[in-house]
């Protein structure tokens, strides 16, 4: 589902985000992606959505070289996978129904189908009561799984999330995870940026570890990272 | 409805929407917009009348002939039927020197001054009318040839001389009014234009957004045109409205003024047709500025997570 080859981000400030990155993540697997703050987690998952492209080496996303795609064919790129941010990033003056259904708009889904979808998304995240609320209407825990909901309405194959328990107590977190896990069960690759490493160790699933722009990949490479590169 | 034309008309009612929750500087907006129609429009619609009552004359061309102070009515009378049977001529009026005198002292205020005169300072005159497939000026200056060759002739006038300036004067003013619309036009571009830009970055977060989940730019771009489109539209109204009400307030004042010269000039209220023009050209001019500012600044904002 995704491959990087010897993969490099240099921004045009020179700063290199990440040298020579290589792994692979498999279709219907979930990953966790961690390593300190500004260690290249970020820009993993940028190259991956395609809001950057690889100044050197191979991203691959979902058979589609990102490289080496059209500006204009970028949208419909990213309708085929779901991401979730941190700040969750809604629409605060629009309906949370209209929100997560912002997607199937952009899609130009078929306007009797949005109604559906969008009910069936925030049924999956527990939300369907709160269609016509605001966000800021909404709790910090609420406002994360609007965002989840808006990720998934499109039927991603791929779920890509950036820190998206950043802001959640543990209770709410292992909830949210909880969530992902459904949706992986059901086939969607999942792959969740964190520097949370209790909840990835308590999750008992695949680790990618970035540092210092380097990915170590105990799968791939088999390596064995030592403890102090870890977060915290 | 198909979808295509739901979701264009969904469009429209957001953007609708989003002016009118800001009623003051949408209103403000359109002023601007109306302001900078209403001018050529009014002076379109000034120009068109005085060209529409002056049209009935304009390619009729007279010839004033005036015999000499010694020639007897009836032999002027004799010119005039002789010329009657000549072709190319529609028709020709007799004016008897006595009857023009009663005319001028009726008409000129200066009875009392006429008086003081011996006799009658007045020729008898004719006023040639030719037919209008002979009043090209080659068919004219042979008819005036040919009359001013008549020895009783003292003096053959061709009165189109007129209408040819007016004709050039409204050429002139009607140029001057496209000019001045063209540059009004550049203007309500630039309003609806920066209007659109500041509502592009007051909005920046939701387009980053829609951008991140898939919205291509022609999705992005949709209501930002339909808001350059209800500016225009809006503005086109107004503009209507205000040029409506000026031409009622004028109307009275220019048909008294029109009277004195013993015209019966009026103002012509604008129709159907002329309201469908600025009402397009407004739709128009609304849509081309949302789209220059679409295409400059959207492009700019890409998403940064």
């Amino acid at each position: 589902m995704i491959r990087f080859d010897r993969a490099s981000k240099r921004y045009p400030n020179g700063r290199e985000a990440l040298s020579g990155a290589t792994f692979e993540i498999r279709e219907g697997e979930m990953v966790f992606l961690t390593g300190r703050s500004g260690a290249g987690k970020s820009t993993v998952l940028k190259l991956i959505a395609l809001l950057e492209r690889p100044t050197r080496g191979l991203v691959m996303v979902n058979g589609c070289n990102t490289a080496a795609l059209a500006s204009r064919r970028i949208p419909a790129f990213r309708r085929q996978l779901g991401v979730v941010f941190q700040d969750h990033r809604l629409l605060t003056e629009r309906s949370i129904f209209d929100n997560v259904a912002l997607p199937l708009h952009a899609a130009h889904a078929p306007l009797k189908d949005i109604d559906k979808r969008v009910r069936a998304a925030l049924d999956q995240v527990g939300l369907l009561d709160r269609a016509q609320a605001l966000p800021l209407e909404l709790s910090v825990g609420e406002q994360q799984r609007v965002g989840i909901a808006r990720a998934v309405v499109v039927k991603p194959k791929l779920l890509i999330a950036d820190e998206p328990t950043g802001n959640l107590d543990p209770a709410l977190s292992m909830e949210v995870m909880g969530l992902f896990r459904r949706f992986n069960e059901v086939g969607v690759t999942v792959v969740i940026a964190t520097h949370d490493i209790d909840l990835v160790k308590a999750s008992g699933l695949r680790e990618i570890i970035v540092a210092d722009g380097k990915v170590q990949d105990p799968a791939t490479e088999k390596l064995v990272v030592p403890s102090m590169e870890a977060e915290r | 409805m198909s979808g295509w034309l739901l979701r264009h008309v969904q469009s429209a009612l957001f953007a609708a929407g989003r002016l009118a929750r800001a009623p003051v500087s949408t209103a403000f907006t359109v002023l601007v917009i109306a302001i900078a129609l209403t001018l050529p429009t009014a002076l379109a619609l000034g120009i068109h009348s005085v060209r529409s009552s002056t049209g009935e004359f304009a390619n009729a061309v007279d010839v004033s002939v005036y015999f000499k102070r010694d020639v007897p009515i009836e032999k002027a009378r004799q010119l005039a039927a002789s010329l009657r049977q000549r072709s190319g001529i529609a028709r020709v009026e007799f004016i008897a020197a006595d009857e023009a005198l009663k005319q001028f002292r009726e008409q000129s205020g200066f009875g009392a001054a006429l008086d003081v005169l011996e006799g009658n300072p007045l020729p008898h005159a004719l006023d040639v009318r030719p037919k209008t497939d002979a009043a090209d000026p080659a068919h004219m200056e042979s008819l005036r040839r040919y009359i001013a060759a008549w020895p009783e002739v003292e003096l053959v006038q061709i009165d189109s001389d007129w209408v040819k300036r007016l004709n050039a004067i409204l050429d002139l003013l009607r140029r001057l009014v496209l000019g001045a619309s063209a540059l009004l036009g550049v203007g309500v571009l630039a309003v609806v234009g920066n209007t659109i830009r500041l509502e592009i970055y007051s909005r920046r977060a939701e387009i980053e957004v829609t951008k991140l989940v898939g919205g291509s730019n022609a999705f992005v771009r949709r209501p930002f045109l339909y808001t350059g489109l209800l500016y225009g539209v809006a503005g086109a109204l107004l503009a209507a409205l205000l040029a409506w009400t000026a031409l009622q307030l004028l109307d009275a004042p220019v048909a008294r003024l029109a009277q004195s010269y013993g015209s019966s000039f009026r103002l012509l209220a604008p129709g159907w047709r002329e309201l469908g023009i600025l009402l397009g050209v407004g739709a128009l001019l609304g849509v081309l500025g949302a789209w220059l500012a679409a295409a400059r600044h959207l492009a700019r904002i890409e998403p940064r997570s």
